[in-house]
């Protein structure tokens, strides 16, 4: 994989999982205002996005932007501990490791609940 | 203080917005981290989807000036932190007339964002609980 390839080490993903995050959250953040901005608009549209929300594909898509979230989220204050504590710097795939196991400990429940009435539980 | 940051954009040294926009992003990325964090529980861990309409909107989750308050700064944040970070990516990408061009639509979409955003959280009438 070219991203794994050219320099491969953590930092380089660690920013580039960032990069990729952002513009998806992006994304959504341009969905989403526009969903709630029908809500005072035009309720029975809105309803019908709501409907999309709560289906197993929209569930699906949740789960993905909870994870851009979290990963963005968290290599963010990896990035500002570095910024502010340049002595931190040397343990960056340490501090980056520490984020996956936050990531899965956190995502792993989160997912869990968000695609729980899929499977009608 | 660190000239360079291994994942981080490095410290802007001209001083001016540059420099200003750097340490926002950063400010508002703490703030986010608790907002965006606090607003997507509330969305699907404390209720779900599947109860969510505009008239839930209205009479529950709207109802109340500190939530409404809350998502508006959410959106105030989000607007600012994700149309700079763009901006960034933007500019890492593009150069000259493309790049004049692409950051303009940007900064067009982030204001009607922002204001789509903010007219929907004021004319939504506030209902008091009865």
């Amino acid at each position: 994989m070219l991203l794994l390839r050219y320099r491969g080490s953590e930092g380089m993903v660690a920013w580039a999982f960032h990069r990729i995050s952002g513009i998806a959250i992006w994304l959504f953040v341009l969905l989403h205002v526009l969903d709630i901005y029908l809500a005072g608009g035009n309720p029975n549209v809105y309803d019908d996005i709501l409907k999309f929300y709560a289906s197993t594909p929209g569930r699906i898509m949740e789960v993905l932007l909870g994870a851009a979230l979290l990963y963005h989220g968290l290599n963010g204050l990896r990035i500002m501990a570095m910024d502010f504590w340049p002595r931190l710097t040397a343990y960056h795939k340490q501090i980056w490791y520490a984020n996956w196991v936050i990531f899965i400990g956190v995502g792993l429940p989160g997912a869990f609940v968000i695609m729980k009435p899929a499977f009608g539980w | 203080m660190a000239l360079y940051s291994r994942s981080g954009r490095p410290k802007p040294q001209s001083g001016g917005f540059e420099l200003a926009a750097w340490y926002f992003m950063r400010l508002s990325g703490v703030a986010l981290f608790f907002l965006a964090f606090a607003h997507f529980s509330l969305e699907h861990f404390l209720f779900d989807p599947s109860q969510e309409s505009a008239t839930w909107i209205f009479n529950q989750r709207w109802n109340s000036l500190f939530w409404r308050s809350f998502d508006w700064l959410l959106l105030m944040m989000v607007v600012l932190h994700a149309f700079l970070g763009m901006r960034t990516v933007t500019m890492d990408y593009l150069k000259g007339g493309k790049r004049t061009f692409a950051l303009t639509a940007l900064y067009l979409v982030g204001a009607v964002v922002f204001v789509m955003g903010t007219v929907v959280v004021l004319s939504v009438p506030l209902t008091m609980p009865s």
